[in-house]
């Protein structure tokens, strides 16, 4: 169906891809994965008219095609839905779709002819897409789908789709994947970039891994398993399951007492929660995203304001309920944020000036009249962060934004490891990160704890909650339904949790 | 990005000004390069010319550092305007009442009087978007009209000469004059009224780059006006950052009030200021290497000068909002490197 032969593209001296060969079969599901970085969305942007290769060749159906623009590839019948949903918010569904492809003569727009249409297609690979409704009230799950509709109302017989699930809940992931799996039955040929490797093996029929802009493999997603194509995409072994001795636990750090969280409007996405996170122990919260988890580590990292809060929040033996975010740092507690760019980092800042972010105001950073910070002492600290958790590229001078994800949660979790917390809150550690970093901010995780810290986990990867954590509280609506032992429940019992409660 | 790109935007949104203001002066029927040099010519002249200039200069850079301030921390203070014109008449005030003490006591509360004054005017919107939330540009405007308003009303009924038609307040004592610069400067004149304030904004000039960037409070401003939601992460008072730099930033421009009142006119004159809290809108965002022409005005018609004015606004607005503190209110966003 599509084949890119020796394709070489060059953005000034960096090869994004050097002479990449990838064969796509008809009527199958092909994963492309690698590392960020690794040249996969580059390559298929080439196929999509995207960016124009330097060298070689692009085949559709056996022919050499000159796919210049994405018009010409929507021409040959292949469509691509971005990581980042290129939808008008305010428009419906069908005006979305239609959207470049208006039918109808000249002036004259005949929407209730393409609605017709898209009802049709709907049926035909079960999206159930309404072309009536407003994108801005649909889930990201069903924005998708309008995605998906728009490359079929354009009669794509190939369907690129970059890193689809990376937005998805795990209910949504298995809905969608029976939607690509429909689609295949019809007919259809699908790419799918993604770095997850168990949804890679859950969905694919062949795989091709790259590595710095090279293929270093073509296999039959049968025949391959997770630890091989971790190995590829690395070019090192890499440790999927996390190693770790039985915790030594002390005594509890953190006490939560009948904790509730209000928010304007009067609503509680945190009712009633009560547990204990004790020295030396990674307690994991599982849910599913959206059910009080982001509000409850908000709330403990002091950034609601008190008179949200009601119940009782206690470090060691001290009530810090009505404290503020400073006070609770200096108490010991350190926050990974689960959004970065909003609550973690300063985007226009350095990197040595994100490095300082919670102690800049006290020595050794500010020295001179308690007033002047020591640049000298940023700088310092800064190095060291970026040194001690492998921050690429390696100049403090550079401002956060230049960064990629996985760098800057890096940056995030040196700094924030950086205080000796006593306390780690830490939400969705390894979002949007390489699997190589992955591996390594979960030693880490598990170092800090082993260092006699208490760490609170919440995180939307079962696997990375029930693997890290010694012991895993489930959280349904705002309420914590259940406690498990990750080392004996399996992944099916709480997912049951996590969606119906008990 | 290097000094040279941060030279370049200003000088071309400049060169671009001058040639479109040509054209149009070429529309009119006069010769632009004439009119360019009568414009230059008497801005640059040593004595009078320079020292007008930089006379004229003196509150542009007041409120040019004011509007930065507050942009700094992400807000938008308009109502520069409002608080020269507060300061202004409270450091009159107290150079009109308190006539019999020394020079070195009044002078100093002169200064204090101006600062506070325009800090207090400048709080205000702070503080009610602080506590309430309320839109710091609308407060401002609202509280320019307030000042104006209630300053003319007390110059007309309780601090005029009596019969005196032009609208303006008794004069301060000698004792609160501050010097002319022409006192120090051989072959300047003393009529120019260019004083020490021009020294004093010269000052703050370097004070307020070192509270930016060099004090802790500066980060913290400065880490509001990037990302509230991760400087309040940092344990960073959000609220208190925001009186703050209102509260700065007024009391930058209440600085006018020495130059107008101190070291001018040596009264408070209702309507003094010539839209300086406004331009020091343009000011700040020329504020990497440009020129406010505003302050060259003799022998050109001075519409002509703003036209020049806005062209050059209008060229380095459009940089700004691609980077700069003013990308945040900006519609286009620079990509990830």
């Amino acid at each position: 169906m599509l084949e890119l032969r020796n394709i070489t593209k060059r953005f000034g001296q960096v090869v994004a891809n050097d002479k990449i060969n990838i064969v796509v079969k008809p009527g199958t599901i092909h994963a492309i994965v690698g590392e960020n970085g690794a040249g996969k969305s580059t390559a298929m942007r080439i196929a999509y008219g995207f960016y124009k290769a330097d060298e070689g060749e692009i085949l559709v159906d056996g022919h050499v095609h000159n796919i210049e623009t994405p018009h010409d590839a929507i021409a040959l019948g292949i469509g691509m839905v971005h990581q980042h949903f290129m939808l008008v918010d305010r428009m419906t569904v069908a005006e979305n779709i239609v959207l470049g492809a208006e039918p109808g003569s000249g002036i004259a727009l005949d929407l209730a002819k393409a609605s017709v249409e898209i009802r049709r297609l709907s049926e035909e690979f079960k999206l159930a897409v309404n072309p009536g409704a407003v994108i801005e009230r649909l889930s990201v799950g069903q924005q998708q789908r309008v995605e998906l509709m728009k490359a079929l109302y354009r009669h794509a017989r190939l369907l690129i789709l970059d890193e689809p699930t990376a937005v998805l809940t795990p209910q949504e992931v298995e809905e969608f994947f029976s939607i690509l799996r429909r689609m295949r039955e019809q007919g259809k040929t699908i790419v799918i970039i993604s770095h997850k490797l168990t949804e890679v093996l859950a969905i694919s029929d062949e795989v091709t891994v790259m590595r710095d802009g090279r293929v270093v493999g073509r296999l039959q997603t049968k025949e391959t398993n997770a630890a091989e194509l971790a190995r590829l995409m690395v070019g090192r072994e890499v440790l999927l399951r996390v190693e770790k001795t039985p915790a030594k636990l002390g005594s509890a750090q953190l006490s939560v007492r009948n904790l509730s969280v209000t928010v304007r409007g009067g609503a509680k996405p945190v009712k009633d929660v009560s547990f204990e996170v004790r020295k030396g122990e990674i307690l994991g919260i599982a849910g599913v995203e959206g059910n009080g988890q982001t509000e409850l580590m908000e709330a403990l990292a002091g950034l609601l304001s008190p008179s949200q809060l009601s119940g009782q929040i206690r470090i060691e033996d001290r009530d810090i309920t009505q404290e503020g975010a400073r006070l609770r740092r200096e108490l010991g507690i350190a926050h990974i944020p689960e959004d970065r760019h909003r609550r973690g980092l300063l985007l226009e800042f350095d990197l040595a000036e994100n490095s300082i972010l919670g102690v800049h105001y006290r020595p050794p950073i500010v020295a001179y009249a308690g007033t002047f910070l020591d640049n000298g002492a940023i700088r310092r600290r800064a190095d060291e962060i970026i040194e001690g958790f492998d921050v690429r590229p390696a100049n403090p001078d550079l401002p956060a934004r230049a960064l990629s994800g996985g760098n800057q949660q890096k940056l995030i979790i040196g700094r924030e490891f950086k205080v000796d917390p006593k306390l780690l809150l830490v939400s969705q550690p390894t979002r949007g990160v390489d699997i190589g970093a992955i591996e390594f901010i979960h030693r880490k995780l598990v170092g800090l704890r082993d260092s006699g810290c208490a760490v609170l986990l919440v995180s939307a990867e079962l696997e990375e909650v029930t693997s890290l954590s010694d012991r895993l509280l489930i959280i349904h609506e705002g309420r914590i339904v259940g406690e498990v032992d990750p080392k004996v429940a399996t992944i099916a019992e709480i997912g049951l949790l996590m969606t119906r409660g008990h | 990005m290097s000094l040279f790109r941060e030279l370049l935007f200003p000088f071309i949104a400049v060169v671009a000004a001058f040639t479109i203001g040509g054209i149009l002066i070429l529309i009119i029927g006069d010769n632009p390069l004439h009119a360019y040099g009568l414009l230059f010519g008497s801005a640059f002249s040593w004595p009078v010319g320079i020292g007008y200039t930089l006379f004229y200069a003196t509150p542009l850079i007041f409120t040019g550092l004011a509007v930065l301030v507050a942009f700094r921390c992400g807000l938008l203070n308009i109502g520069a305007e409002g608080q020269l014109y507060i300061a202004a008449f409270a450091t009159a005030w107290v150079g009109i009442t308190f006539t019999n003490i020394s020079s070195w006591l009044l002078i100093p509360l002169c200064f204090i009087a101006a600062i506070l004054g325009g800090g207090i005017w400048g709080a205000i919107p702070g503080v009610l978007k602080a506590k309430f939330g309320s839109h710091e540009v609308i407060n401002t405007i609202m509280l320019n009209f307030i000042a104006v308003a209630l300053l003319s009303y007390f110059t007309q009924y309780h601090y005029k000469t009596p019969g005196d038609p032009i609208m303006q307040t008794v004069p301060i004592g000698q004792e609160a004059h501050i010097a002319r610069l022409g006192r120090f400067i051989p072959g300047l004149p003393e009529f120019i009224p260019l004083n020490v304030a021009f020294v004093l904004a010269l000052i703050c000039c370097g004070l307020v780059y070192l509270f930016l960037w060099r004090t802790k409070w500066g980060y913290e401003l400065r880490a509001t006006g990037t990302n509230p939601s991760a400087a309040e992460y940092g344990g960073i008072s959000v609220p208190k950052q925001i009186i703050m730099a209102m509260t700065i930033s007024g009391a930058l421009a209440g600085m006018v009030g020495i130059n107008e009142v101190l070291g001018y006119r040596y009264r408070y004159y209702d309507g003094f200021s010539d839209n300086y809290g406004f331009t020091g809108i343009a000011v700040a965002l020329l504020q990497r290497g440009g020129i406010p022409v505003d302050a060259f005005t003799e022998h050109v018609t001075k519409d002509i000068v703003q036209v020049l004015q806005g062209t050059i606004i209008l060229f380095v607005a459009a940089e700004a909002f691609f980077h700069g503190p003013f990308a945040k209110f900006g519609l286009l966003k620079r990509s990830t490197v």
